[in-house]
């Protein structure tokens, strides 16, 4: 395939991160902004939340989302960084090892949350 | 009187560069390439530096003044508004010695993006029988770029250079983009083959370096992005019409063959 | 014939002269790129703990806590707000919008880099603006 195909599929991912991202941050962190806004959202690291949260299928798929989209940008970006530093020998290397990485890394994460979501009793 | 701090550097006798220390009486009007040219003729004339026109046309004189690659010849040393002038050699090239840097890795990667005008028939690029009508409008399209004089301060400037020797670098990309531009050319996919890589368009990150040094006015950046435009989603390419000359001019009738080039050209090898 | 090496290095991302702030964004957005790649996979591995059940998830969040991970966090979700914003103006730029068109030009230049200034600039505020909120938030409130 051709780099620019990677590359537009990377720009895709990252404005579908700040929708996502933005989203998944505020609620983790920003919880008096949010009470501003209406949303009441008590302790969002408390195990219960985390679970249930992990049962209701709109999360399990922004988790899945935003686990695909955050490491293909990512790892696309870590590729980009690393092939202006690495030696010309090395570049296919490099890039074998990223998409190592990334597959790793979604099959565990998609695993933890398919995993969580059929966690019935906490 | 200003004083010039110089990097120095001969292969044959230093293992690393130093600095030379030089005063000269600066006067209104006095470029940085006649301060050089006044120090190697009354107090060093070992400096060794780069120049031909002296009027920002050969882009022989690119260097490193006070914090940014510029040509000597463009910059006058009272706008620089100081005392103390420090000349380097241009960053990210090899140093030869003194000022002077190394530019093949520039042409080389000039040569390989097709810097010409590639037509959709090539019997008219040897035995023309008309003539290309090409609009102002669409002259404008690529002018700009067209000014470039290989000079090598874009890529001194910008900062994937810094790292990556691969990179093919914003004056070859901008010139891509100027024939691509044009109407009369058709090589539009032989320049895409070459510049939507790995190390082609997609090392450019829009730090905009080289559009902030460029003496002409070329803006690589600018061509750069826009290429980038082109090589994800493509672009209607408008062609030259073909017309009869208005004079009519009948081809001599048994030109002979072009001979055999006598320099082998090295056709994008590294 | 010896030649030196004068190329800059991962130094000359950092710094190579007097350029305009867009030069500097370009290390920023790479460095925080960078560390935003690194935690996600931490990240990763860390909530993993749910699987083991209630307990492991509180001891692995009770050796999360504390003033310096909280720092930490902020550092990281500054580094997102950074990244996300600063990339929204690459990719309008990056896809050839705000840097003007091709044409005649006349000294003095005016380059791309300065055509998409006030795009920067508005985008730094921006970014200014959320970090103050979420600062706020995070630490005070
Ligand atoms: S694009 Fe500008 S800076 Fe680069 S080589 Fe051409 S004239 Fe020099
Ligand atoms: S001497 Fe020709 S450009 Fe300066």
């Amino acid at each position: 395939m051709r780099e620019s195909r990677y590359w537009i599929l990377s720009l895709g991912a990252a404005v579908c991160l700040v929708v996502l991202l933005g989203i998944h941050l505020s609620i983790m962190h920003l919880d008096t902004l949010l009470a501003y806004l209406g949303v009441v959202n008590a302790d969002p690291l408390h195990y219960q939340a985390v679970m249930a949260r992990g049962r209701s299928g709109g999360w399990v798929l922004a988790y899945i989302l935003l686990l695909a989209f955050g490491l293909y940008h990512g790892l696309y970006g870590l590729r980009s960084v690393l092939s202006e530093v690495v030696s010309p020998t090395g570049q296919r290397l490099l890039t074998w090892a990223v998409v190592a990485v990334g597959f790793i890394a979604f099959t565990w994460g998609t695993y933890v949350v398919i995993k969580s979501s059929l966690m019935g009793g906490v | 009187m200003a004083n010039f701090r110089i990097q120095r550097y001969d292969p044959e006798k230093d293992s690393r560069p130093y600095f030379q220390t030089y005063e000269v009486p600066v006067e209104q009007g006095m470029s940085i390439l006649d301060c050089l040219f006044y120090i190697k003729e009354r107090l060093d004339a070992t400096l060794s530096f780069r120049a031909s026109c002296r009027m920002g046309i050969c882009g022989s004189c690119a260097m490193y003044i006070n914090g940014l690659p510029r040509l000597a010849c463009e910059t006058q040393a009272t706008s620089l508004a100081t005392d103390t002038i420090e000349v380097r050699p241009l960053p990210n090239y090899e140093i030869i010695k003194d000022l002077v840097v190394d530019l093949s890795p520039l042409f080389e990667k000039h040569q390989r993006v097709r810097p010409w005008i590639i037509p959709y028939e090539l019997e008219e690029l040897d035995r023309p029988t008309k003539e290309y009508v090409q609009s102002p409008a669409e002259l404008e399209k690529y002018l700009q770029f067209a000014y470039c004089l290989k000079c090598g301060l874009c890529l001194a400037a910008c900062p994937t250079m810094a790292t990556d020797n691969e990179f093919i670098g914003p004056q070859a990309l901008a010139q891509a983009f100027r024939y691509n531009s044009d109407t009369r050319d058709g090589g539009d996919a032989e320049r895409i083959a070459v510049v939507d890589t790995l190390h082609g368009l997609w090392r450019c990150h829009m730090a905009g370096a080289c559009a902030e040094v460029c003496p002409k006015g070329v803006d690589p950046a600018l061509a750069i992005q826009l290429m980038k435009r082109e090589a994800v989603f493509g672009k209607k390419k408008e062609r030259a019409r073909l017309v009869d000359p208005r004079c009519g001019v009948t081809p001599l009738p048994g030109i002979p063959k072009a001979p055999e080039p006598t320099v082998k050209r090295s056709e994008g090898k590294r | 014939m010896r030649r030196y090496n004068n190329r800059l290095g991962i130094r000359g991302w950092i710094y190579a002269g007097n350029y305009g702030l867009e030069r500097y964004l370009y290390f920023l957005h790479r460095i925080s790129g960078l560390g935003l790649i690194f935690y996600l996979l931490l990240h990763i591995g860390v909530t993993s703990a749910r699987i083991y059940g209630g307990a492991a998830w509180e001891q692995t969040m009770s050796l999360l806590s504390g003033p310096a991970f909280k720092l930490g966090e902020y550092v990281l979700m500054a580094g997102a707000i950074f990244h996300a914003a600063n990339g929204l103006r690459l990719i309008i730029t990056e896809l050839g919008m705000c840097i003007g068109t091709p044409g005649r030009q006349e000294y003095p230049y005016v380059s791309s880099v300065r055509k998409q200034r006030r795009l920067m600039i508005v985008v730094m505020i921006i970014i200014a603006v959320l970090l103050l909120i979420s600062g706020v938030d995070f630490f005070i409130l």
